[in-house]
């Protein structure tokens, strides 16, 4: 008998042990599992006003950087999993697609300024693009302006540097009068340490998947041909031989390096984004620059008709909603996001405080110059260049250039490295992620 | 209270530890190994395929690399930690000044995390490279002899402790008895002392064997794989690679991988497994019992 008590008990202490784990709220509620830890503290500050608004608890947790799928994968594991989580474009999506809503016909789509802001497949949306960013090479007006001002300038003014080969021609005489003009260099160190090496295994990347894309008239591709690989090489070399820094020592230069080089005014070239603005700008200690000396050109790569070109547009930062959820949160979410989207709060915090470009009816213009600069080359009426890196097949594909275009800035590997990681690796890639 | 009362209570003392065992060890191991014969984006949404993870697995030729990478700094690792922690520890008990001192400065490094450890390394390699024109992420050399001095210095102090309480339980009549019949110091020291230390030799070349051939994070930090080179097929073969981080890679390389990720930890596993009790058995051979 004793026996028996004693195992009743001791199950009964097991039980009670886990049932504070697996405690199920009653009332709807959103998880929010954000991508960008810059935005942390104001997304949680969002979530609370709406919660002290509607009742409806908001949970906001956010990945560390650069651990997001990790962080999703485990977490959609759980009883309470994200019911609002990010896809990075058509490939992430793959990943997720038994877990995403179609969001057709939901309010939230319906405040989206234009259909290309949905993530679709198959007729369904399936994602919404929440935030629309711009990059291209940054420039420092003082400085440039100091160089076409100068004797040895061939180039004269902005409105010559529309190509290649002007590029080309202001950063080589930049470079050789560096110390007459102050800088280390043309273009900020080129650093491949995983800070900064986005920068151009996926983002430079780009350039030559556009035009190969653009010729072809698609959006994706199992296998890729390179067609534009020479002008990957040429805006390549351009970086590395004209940088503040050594090629060999790229290997081990990061994001903050190239952050600090431009921004301390080092360098005149500095290829990074609308998102780069805060890190940039004059800080409290006087260093960085005035909103009136941030330029930014087009990464012209000698391509045909680069002249009309403009910014790097897009998006990899698109919303989705747990379709695994009950439907008492989903539709908890959906009100969460029209609200975030449309009320004078969420506006706010999207535009204001979190810097956002949104693409949606009623969003705020954010005060942002490069932002600004962004859409100056869009009333001039130039085309922009759509980020085609979210159809790269996988992070190891842009792992496997960016090795390569280590070693060969390093004089230790050869282009054609290059060419076979960013060829024969999107084949494989490609199958092993569609098999 | 007798041993038959004392039975009674066994299921109470008992249970909570294997329930939480169960729980927290059996279950996700063998739920593991289930998975690693399934396609699965979240554990709790598998699909069975059969053997064909494994398949892959072998298939991969950076796994077959990293195997490769890691026997040899394996290897390598466990000869020379285990050298260097026994001349520390018999040098510290051989009644030099400041012992005591030098024992807490060889201990420290075992105190600082791995990521940590590697990211310091790195600055440390990277700032003597630098004055050649080259880095530790572009030579798979330099970053295999950097893992291995890394290593060695994070793990020669504990297993230099280890040693040294080795060396001081062996009774001193032994060595007494060893001057009494005239053995020189070298006698002494391959007829007494290394007899006597067998077990803690056992169990550091158990210990640094292990570490080795796990070796994650410092990999991690370190080198985290580079230098790559492009291989048949497409694929990018990371050469510094070792087999944890190869898994790590594989698992989050898409969502169709994680099964083969998932294949080849359970064969790491059973190597693990396989290369330490191997091990054990053959050094726990040559113990003596006093």
């Amino acid at each position: 008998m004793k026996k028996i008590i004693a195992l009743v008990l001791a199950a009964l202490a097991i039980v009670l042990c886990f049932a504070a784990c697996g405690k199920k709220e009653d009332t709807p509620s959103v998880y929010y599992l954000n991508f960008k830890p810059e935005q942390d503290g104001q997304w949680k500050a969002l979530a609370k006003t709406y919660t002290e608004k509607t009742g409806v608890p908001v949970t906001v947790v956010t990945a560390a950087s650069g651990t997001y799928e990790q962080t999703l994968t485990s977490e959609m594991d759980k009883t309470e999993a994200p019911t609002l989580f990010q896809v990075n474009g058509p490939v992430g999506l793959a990943n997720w697609l038994d877990y995403c809503y179609d969001l057709k016909g939901s309010k939230v789509a319906g405040e989206l300024t234009s259909e290309d802001f949905m993530l679709t497949k198959d007729g369904h949306v399936y994602g919404i693009a929440y935030v629309v960013e711009t990059y291209g090479i940054i420039y420092n007006k003082t400085l440039l302006n100091k160089y076409f001002a100068s004797d040895f300038a061939t180039v004269k003014s902005i409105d010559a540097l529309n190509n290649f080969t002007a590029l080309k021609t202001v950063a080589e005489e930049i470079q050789a009068h560096k110390a007459e003009l102050g800088v280390d260099g043309a273009f900020t160190s080129a650093g491949m340490d995983a800070s900064s090496d986005w920068r151009f295994k996926t983002h430079l990347a780009n350039m030559p998947i556009y035009y190969e894309y653009k010729d072809k008239g698609i959006g994706s591709t199992p296998a890729i041909e390179g067609t534009y690989l020479d002008n990957y090489k040429a805006i390549w070399d351009l970086y590395v031989n004209n940088a503040t820094c050594d090629p060999t020592t790229l290997a081990g230069k990061t994001g903050t390096d190239a952050e600090t080089e431009f921004k301390t005014g080092k360098a005149v070239f500095f290829q990074n984004g609308t998102w780069e603005y805060g890190a940039l700008k004059k800080d409290d200690s006087g260093i960085g620059l005035d909103d009136a000396e941030f330029g930014m050109l087009p990464i012209y790569v000698g391509a045909k008709g680069e002249e009309n070109l403009g910014l790097c547009t897009g998006s990899e930062n698109y919303w989705c909603v747990n379709a695994k959820a009950s439907e008492a949160d989903i539709n908890a979410t959906l009100d969460f996001l029209n609200w975030v989207v449309t009320s004078e709060e969420g506006t706010t915090a999207l535009a204001d405080e979190m810097g956002f470009v949104s693409p949606f009816k009623s969003a705020k213009p954010a005060s942002n110059p490069l932002v600004a600069i962004a859409n100056e080359y869009i009333a001039e009426g130039k085309t922009s260049v759509s980020w085609n890196f979210s159809s790269i097949p996988s992070e190891t594909w842009k792992n496997g250039v960016g090795t390569a275009l280590t070693q060969y800035a390093a004089g230790k590997g050869t282009w054609q490295d290059v060419v076979t990681a960013f060829v024969d690796g999107w084949a494989a890639e490609y199958k092993a992620a569609n098999p | 209270m007798n041993k038959r009362q004392l039975g009674r209570y066994f299921p109470i003392f008992v249970l909570p530890t294997f329930a939480a065992f169960c729980i927290g060890f059996i279950y996700p191991f063998l739920h593991g190994i289930y998975l690693s014969f399934c396609t699965f984006k979240t554990t709790s949404d598998a699909k069975f395929v059969g053997i064909s993870n494994y398949v892959k697995a072998f298939q991969d030729p950076g796994f077959l690399h990293a195997f490769g990478f890691t026997a040899l700094f394996t290897v390598v690792s466990v000869i020379l930690i285990n050298v260097f922690a026994f001349i520390v520890a018999y040098v510290l008990t051989s009644g030099i000044r400041g012992a005591n001192a030098f024992r807490t400065v060889f201990f420290m490094p075992n105190l600082i995390g791995g990521v940590i450890l590697g990211y310091i390394w790195q600055l440390i390699f990277n700032g003597i490279l630098q004055n050649y024109g080259t880095n530790i992420k572009l030579d798979s050399r330099f970053g295999f002899w950097g893992l291995i001095i890394l290593l060695c210095w994070q793990q020669v102090g504990y297993m230099m402790i280890i040693y040294i309480s080795g060396l001081n339980s062996i009774p001193d009549s032994l060595y007494e008895a060893a001057r009494v019949d005239g053995a020189t110091r070298w006698q002494t020291l391959r007829k007494v002392t290394l007899p006597m230390l067998m077990p803690s030799i056992t169990i550091c070349s158990f210990l640094t064997l292990t570490n080795s051939f796990k070796l994650f994070d410092q990999n991690l930090a370190l080198t985290a794989g580079q230098p790559g080179v492009a291989a048949a097929g497409g694929t990018t073969v990371y050469t510094t690679e070792m087999l944890a981080l190869n898994i790590y890679n594989t698992f989050y390389q898409n969502a169709n991988t994680r099964g083969v990720g998932q294949a080849k930890a359970v064969i790491f596993f059973l190597l693990v497994a396989l290369i330490a009790l191997g091990q054990l058995y053959a050094t726990r051979k040559k113990e003596v019992q006093q």
